[in-house]
């Protein structure tokens, strides 16, 4: 293992940071309880608020009696849903409406009439004391109509059962992508073999370990707000808070103080910042609501939830000729901020890392009676990936190939990049078998498969599978233009400010979010890196918009590739006015000048020389500028990038499954990835580390559970079962280094690699550990009973055929 | 009631509720807003404490219950020099943490747990810390920074 590099206070040689493992800025002040998340914010006078949600999955509101309530000590008052209705300037907002037809019932923070999820939330309590709050939310008395509830997505997809009565209809929207639909039919009339699969997608829970939070001080004479909420996103929430409430934007204020993790749940603007802005107006005192486990179970969105129709259409030889893949889509009860576009995320990579020359896709979105659904890590690529993965071992098994063979059989080549794709992406750069043969080296493939021989030639009931994985993702959300074409309502650029302070000391300011990535430790050596100075000498400002006015936040894998580069530019751009400023005090001509070591230098007389520090405070007296250039060294940009970027890589599970038990233990992992120049590799393990078991786990053990009636069983972190320390091995890891042409650093973005690539690795893995007993496929959570009925049920149907496979 | 205690060292007197969980004293009457609160079953670990020098959920121990008993909370960890203590150390020499935010819990979890294990097996720190949740780093780090720890032989008092 790579020794962790310590000094950070010495001054670098430009070009001398990038690449390595500086640990983290960030981390003195989470290890010594020193940060401050929204939940330790003091605010004196602050009243709590305490919402009541429905118990039901379906119901019409037909009582709403707060008379209780608000006579119980310390409550303030007590709201029903129309008792706010005229607070909301527009409903809660839906920033994609990925068809000109689609339907978005009016959705607004509490609900008046009907309930339609279990957690939709009726009414709200105020209180001195957060306990007081509390006591009274259990005292308010609602009255309940049940009306049925629809669960399952093929049966809100038949319309038995309306969510929105007023609808007619469950279907939100029909989405298509079919380039040359009649190349598609033909491929699979020509197709020496088909493969067609179905598979479900569990919905998951996405249970970062800070629950959300959110607390508003109004000025009530200053006519200002400051909230500050567990965010991922305070750029977009200030936007979207001014639209709904009718707030100037400019009089908000959105700070998103230390957040405890997000994986896409703090991606949205949800009702309770609506209302705690609203309260804070109303009341004109702050306002504070911290979520329970419970609430954030039921309350915040929820991830996944799709059923997938999948079909290869292979030659003789294995070789891919379409893929045809059709996706009904979980929306739950409403659309919350990017809801509809998460399907469409994945659209585009339903043919994974393989050529492929004909290519069609449709999504089918439904309503139902749950929690609504929304970005959760990965977001509709981890699914596509899914798919394909699983189902490229369904044709190895049909052609009788090893899954590695039909995978390199298939694999785009590395000299085809740029890829334009069949869906109509452009890959930027990739190398997919240097990736595969590493991880296959790493995890001595040879040797699992000879083991994997001799214990089914022993009869053994402990089966070994080895499961693969090779993925592409499209990261670094996103070129403005291709956001454009798919309707959503904003850009995916990204803006920074790099300014040189009089002191030499440099402040950079970001319009991304981190909340656990990194970024003040990654963004500092991008700007050492360049200027030639301490990571130390670096400060960066983040996630308060009167802080960094602009910007789009964090989430996709955006930050470094799209985020990270509006720094780096900025860098440069201060660079080159510094070196007017040079020039200028050297008497030399700006051309003839070279940076070196923090300072520029006379090219062919480096005795004539003056720091960056110098020029800095030059800037800042403005007694001898050139002419025409203003004082301060300081430069911003905005970045739109002129592509996505394509990570991609290959994973390796294995897995030891008891054919007695039904148990699975995943026993080694291996992973390659392929994330282009790495800033920090120390910061792209960990990302792959915990990326990995988010993927492991919706592969064995997560899924947020509803009975018929949709009531959720998985309230609580004892029942949804979040992965500990003992479930989950050490991981094996491995990189290539393929530089993106998209930006100046040649990087690409991870956060998201392990979640899209670990679920069809290791679910492959379970499927190939029992696939010399006849078993073809199990659903997610892969749980024992699963794998005990999977085996129960390839046993009775080898017995009735009467034949060994 | 009544309740006095030492906590990092100092003591403390209060009249408190019955009802107050220890990890509400600790964060709303003392105003140590290190310890965290995740869950609301004792599942997640964040409000891990010593208590006694055990590790304790401060969210299932009531506050009187901790009555005459001496707490460190991860604010109580670092040397009085204000330099990390060695386990603190570990965890950012090896990229224990992301966001951070059960990592008080999983310090203090760690650091009682190395006092009963002073030379883990991988293996062993996995179980030690199995009733706390990390959700961002797959738990590979945080148990390379405890095996490192384990090392120092300079760890809680």
């Amino acid at each position: 293992m790579s020794t962790t590099v310590t000094g950070t206070d010495q001054p670098r040689a430009p070009g001398t940071v990038m690449g390595t493992r500086l640990r983290r800025k960030e981390d003195p002040a989470l290890l010594s309880g020193e940060a401050l998340f929204v939940h330790d914010l003091v605010v004196p006078g602050a009243l709590h608020l305490s919402f009541v949600r429905s118990p039901s999955a379906h119901a019409r509101v037909t009582a709403l009696d707060l008379s209780a309530a608000q006579a119980m000590p310390g409550v303030v008052a007590v709201f029903g849903g129309a008792d706010l209705m005229s607070e909301w300037a527009a409903p809660m907002p839906c920033a994609w409406p990925v068809t000109s037809d689609m339907k978005n019932p009016p959705h607004y923070p509490l609900a008046t009439d009907e309930v339609r999820y279990v957690g939709d939330a009726v009414a709200v309590v105020v209180a001195e004391t957060e306990a007081q709050a509390q006591d009274a939310a259990s005292a308010v008395a609602v009255g309940y109509d049940a009306l049925p509830a629809v669960v399952d997505l093929e049966d809100a997809a038949s319309d038995r059962v309306l969510v929105h009565s007023a609808l007619g209809t469950n279907r939100s929207y029909i989405w298509e992508l079919a380039p040359d639909a009649e190349a598609v039919e033909r491929a699979f009339a020509e197709a020496a073999h088909v493969v067609s699969e179905r598979y479900v997608q569990q919905r998951l829970i996405p249970a970062a370990i800070e629950p959300r939070g959110v607390c508003v001080v109004p000025q009530p004479f200053g006519g200002e707000y400051t909230v500050y909420s567990a965010t991922q996103i305070p750029h977009i929430l200030r936007t979207m808070l001014g639209i709904s409430l009718g707030i100037p934007e400019a009089r908000l204020r959105v700070v998103a103080p230390a957040v405890g993790g997000g994986f896409g749940s703090k991606l949205n603007v949800y009702a309770e910042e609506l209302i705690c802005v609203a309260l804070a107006r109303r009341l004109r005192r702050p306002v504070r609501w911290s979520e329970g486990r419970s609430e954030n179970s039921q309350a915040t969105i929820h991830g996944r939830g799709q059923i997938q129709h999948i079909e290869l259409a292979a030659d003789a030889a294995g070789r891919l000729k379409a893929v045809r893949v059709r996706l009904l889509a979980d929306m739950g009860a409403y659309l919350q901020l990017v809801t509809p576009g998460i399907p469409l995320l994945g659209a585009f990579l339903y043919h994974g890392v393989y050529d492929v020359p004909a290519y069609s896709f449709s999504c089918v979105s439904v309503f139902t009676n749950k929690t609504p659904t929304d970005a959760y890590r990965g977001a509709g690529r981890p699914e596509a990936t899914y798919a394909i993965e699983r189902a490229m071992d369904a044709l190895a098994r049909k052609l009788g190939l090893d899954p590695a063979e039909v995978r390199r059989r298939n694999f785009i080549p590395a000299d085809k990049f740029p890829y334009p794709s069949a869906p109509g992406l452009v890959f930027d750069s990739g190398n997919y078998a240097a990736g595969l043969e590493k991880a296959l080296g790493l995890a001595d493939y040879e040797g699992l498969r000879g083991e994997q021989a001799r214990r089914r030639g022993a009869g053994s009931t402990r089966h070994l599978g080895i499961g693969l994985s090779s993925y592409v993702e499209m990261c670094g959300l996103a070129p403005s233009r291709v956001l454009a074409s798919l309707n959503y309502s904003a850009g995916g650029w990204e803006a920074a400010t790099v300014r040189v302070l009089p002191t030499a000391k440099v402040q950079v300011v970001t319009g991304t979010s981190p909340h656990g990535q990194g970024h003040v430790t990654s963004w500092s050596m991008i700007v050492a890196d360049k200027l030639g100075i301490s990571p130390d000498d670096v400060e960066v400002l983040h996630s308060d918009t009167a802080v960094s006015p602009f910007g789009l936040d964090t989430y996709g894998s955006r930050s470094l590739s799209v985020g990270g580069t509006a720094v780096y530019l900025a860098a440069e751009r201060v660079l080159e006015k510094a070196r007017l400023i040079a020039a200028h005090q050297l008497e030399a001509a700006p051309e003839d000048l070279e940076y070196e070591g923090g300072a520029f230098k006379v090219r062919g007389s480096p005795h004539k020389s003056v720091p960056l520090g110098v020029i800095a405070f030059e800037a800042f007296t403005a007694h001898d500028l050139p002419e025409g250039v203003e004082p301060t060294l300081e430069a911003s940009v905005s970045w739109d990038p002129p592509n996505f970027t394509f990570p991609f890589g290959t994973h390796v599970a294995v897995v030891d499954v008891d054919g007695e038990t039904g148990r699975v233990e995943l026993v080694r992992y291996v992973a390659v990835d392929d994330c282009g120049n790495q800033v920090n590799p120390l910061i792209v393990e960990g990302q792959v580390h915990g990326g990995i078991a988010q993927g492991v786990a919706q592969a064995l053990w997560e899924e947020a559970a509803y009975d018929p009636e949709g009531n959720l069983l998985t309230t609580t972190l004892a029942d949804y079962l979040v992965p500990a320390a003992t479930e989950l091995p050490s991981f094996v890891l491995g990189r290539t280094v393929t530089p993106s042409p998209t930006n100046p650093m040649g990087v690409k973005g991870v956060g998201e690699a392990g979640t899209i690539a670990a679920t069809p690795a290791v679910v492959n893995a379970v499927v190939d550990a029992l696939s010399h007993l006849g078993v073809r496929g199990i659903e997610m959570p892969v749980t024992p009973e699963r794998v005990w009925r999977a085996l129960s049920d390839a046993t009775q149907e080898t017995q009735e055929k009467g034949e060994p496979r | 009631m009544r309740l006095s205690m030492t906590v990092n060292g100092t003591w403390f007197e209060h009249d408190v509720e019955p009802r107050l969980l220890l990890v509400h004293y600790i964060r709303d009457v003392l105003g140590l807003t290190g310890t965290n609160v995740g869950c609301d079953t004792t599942s997640c670990g964040a409000c891990t404490v010593l208590l006694d020098g055990e590790s304790v959920k401060a969210c299932t121990v009531l506050a009187v219950q901790a009555d005459g008993a001496e707490i460190t909370t991860i604010e109580g960890l670092a040397r009085s020099d204000g330099s990390l203590h060695p386990l603190q150390e570990a965890f950012r020499e090896h990229h224990g943490l992301q966001c951070g935010f059960c990592t008080p819990g999983m310090v203090m979890a760690a650091a009682s747990f190395l006092r009963e294990h002073p030379d883990p097996t991988e293996a062993e720190v996995r179980e030690g810390l199995e009733g706390n949740l990390c959700r961002c780093t797959g738990y590979h780090n945080i148990v390379q920074a405890v095996l490192a720890a384990a090392t120092t032989k300079e760890l809680v008092r």
